[in-house]
């Protein structure tokens, strides 16, 4: 396998700098150093990543089978959370807009929040857990167990087979996942309402979807492809360049579902600024 | 398929040095295996073994020296000529490396149908099954590696190297983690292969037992360097601690 190389070599000047360095500035540079090397290593990853996937030969069946597993297992997870999402949001809501007259309002105000905001995030961060750690733990139990380089001796590129199919099962199902989170936000939403009140579902997806807009729902749509590149491209990451023994797996996915959630509302700080400023 | 004279080496490796940064593994290694031979590689857990035979089939690269395998460097060939060289390899790593996700045909077919693109479904299926009955296990064609025991783990990955019919066996630890009576049936699966594949195999192992029945000529490693070479029978008379110990 072709090891990504380290662009910073810092340490070995200064392990051999004349200048007399306190022993903790040494460890901060290596620290940063590290740091620095650990951001390189990613970028790099991810270029090949990029490379790969338009190279000519193409995995299709594991693509589908990725999907499959990234998609429809998540399924049972996604929908449960994107009810309890709906019921709450509404039912935490409600006091503030009776408080102003405005219950009418309910509806579309928590479709708006789910739409833009709650349920791409919620449901990005559960699927950091989800399918970033699962991941992470393949791809670095593949690696300890050289079954990496088992493919890389049998004429396959591993980074084409396991991480492109990965990455683009994970960017083209989140979206999906997420507007079926949403739906299920709505359903839970309807059945928050009816517990106070009674409202034909008709009348309240007519209320709900009144003031939402096509804008509400672009930005959010996009967003959602990064997040889910985001958390194929981490947990791949982390477990492709696992280290050597059994518990470096554990360590790979846990650092991927970390890294992932970060990136993730990172990533959705970004998204937020640039469609402020644009709309 | 290259014909290949007694004589001249299929493996000749000069020098090799490989470090990972500060941790010098490999310092001096030199060594030939010769056409149809089982070269045995004896040397402690962690002495670079597996370092060294990741170097022939270039999943390491190594810093200096040079490795020549059929006659070609195999640091300076591109992509396709590499591929083509990796082909003639059979590589049984140490864990056994079968695919999790892939039951115990599939994981049959992942070299058959990446590296011989043009067979039929049918020969595939042929061939499939005259690997699994030389390792003599037929009836787990249908099982998942995880419903395997160790010693039929290594042989359903002996079967998956085999397949592809390699000129050269690389046999990473192949009875470590397995109980004696096990260890004694990979041995001669060894000698099984070597006799009908016609194999030049390269066989790194720290069990003795395994060396004995397997080995033409040994080389032992020690501090990253060849500490001896030989025939087993100077090996059991040496007088020497380190090979004592060894061989006790
Ligand atoms: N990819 C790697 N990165 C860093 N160190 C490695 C790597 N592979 C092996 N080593 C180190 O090289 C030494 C020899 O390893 P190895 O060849 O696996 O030993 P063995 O002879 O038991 O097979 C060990 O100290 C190991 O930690
Ligand atoms: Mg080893």
């Amino acid at each position: 396998m072709r090891r990504i190389k380290p662009v910073i070599k810092v340490i070995p000047v200064i392990r051999s700098a004349t200048i007399n360095l306190s022993e903790k500035t040494i460890d901060k540079t290596i620290k940063a150093s590290s740091f620095l090397e650990e951001v390189a290593n990613f970028i790099l990853f991810i270029l090949r990543t990029f490379k790969e996937t338009f190279s000519r030969k193409f995995e299709f069946r594991e693509f589908f089978r990725q999907c499959f597993q990234i998609g429809y297992k998540s399924l049972p997870l996604i929908s449960i959370t994107g009810a309890i999402m709906g019921l709450v949001l509404t039912i935490q809501s409600r006091p503030i807009l009776v408080t102003f007259g405005a219950v009418t309002l309910l509806p579309s105000m928590v479709a708006i929040s789910l739409i833009r905001e709650i349920g791409p995030v919620i449901t990005a961060l559960i699927c950091a857990g989800k399918i970033g750690s699962g991941i992470g733990a393949e791809l670095g139990s593949m690696k300890v167990t050289e079954q990496i380089d088992a493919m890389e001796v049998s004429s396959t590129n591993p980074m084409r087979f396991l991480v492109v199919t990965r990455v683009l099962a994970t960017t083209l199902m989140l979206p999906l996942l997420v507007l079926y989170a949403d739906a299920w936000g709505i359903l839970g939403s309807w059945i928050a309402i009816n517990i106070k009140g009674d409202v034909s579902f008709v009348l309240f997806s007519s209320q709900a979807f009144g003031y939402l807009k096509f804008i509400d729902f672009l930005p959010a749509v996009v967003k959602t492809f990064f997040f889910g590149a985001v958390i194929g491209l981490v947990g791949s990451y982390k477990g492709y360049t696992a280290g050597r023994g059994t518990e470096s797996v554990g360590i790979a996915a846990n650092s991927a579902v970390v890294l992932a959630s970060l990136l993730v509302i990172i990533v959705d700080m970004i998204a937020v600024q640039i469609t402020d400023m644009l709309i | 398929m290259t014909e290949v004279k007694n004589t001249e080496a299929i493996i000749e490796i000069g020098n090799l040095r490989k470090s990972f940064g500060n941790l010098e593994v490999l310092k001096d290694v030199s060594l030939k295996l010769f056409n149809g031979e089982n070269l045995v590689v004896l040397g402690k857990s962690g002495s670079g073994k597996s370092v060294l035979i990741k170097c022939i089939v270039r999943l390491l690269s190594p810093n200096e020296g040079t490795i020549k395998v059929l006659g070609k460097d195999v640091k300076k060939l591109d992509r396709n000529d590499l591929a083509e060289i990796r082909q003639k390899i059979g590589f049984l790593f140490q864990s056994g490396a079968l695919y999790d996700s892939m039951d115990v045909k599939q994981n049959l077919e992942f070299p058959l149908i990446r590296i011989r693109k043009k067979l039929t479904q049918k020969q595939r299926n042929e061939k499939i099954e005259e690997v699994l009955e030389n390792v003599g296990l037929l009836d787990a064609i249908n099982k998942m590696p995880s419903e395997l025991s160790g010693g039929m783990r290594k042989r359903i990955s002996l079967a998956r190297t085999l397949i592809i019919d390699p000129m050269i066996m690389l046999y990473d630890e192949p009875t470590t983690g397995l109980d004696p009576v096990t260890s004694d049936e990979i041995s001669l699966l060894i000698n099984d292969v070597k006799k009908k594949y016609k194999t030049s195999s390269l066989i790194i192992t720290h069990d003795i037992e395994c060396a004995r029945a397997t080995a033409d000529r040994l080389i032992m490693l020690h501090d990253g360097a060849v500490y001896k070479e030989g025939k087993i029978d100077e090996f059991e008379k040496s007088t020497d601690t380190l090979i004592k110990s060894f061989f006790k």
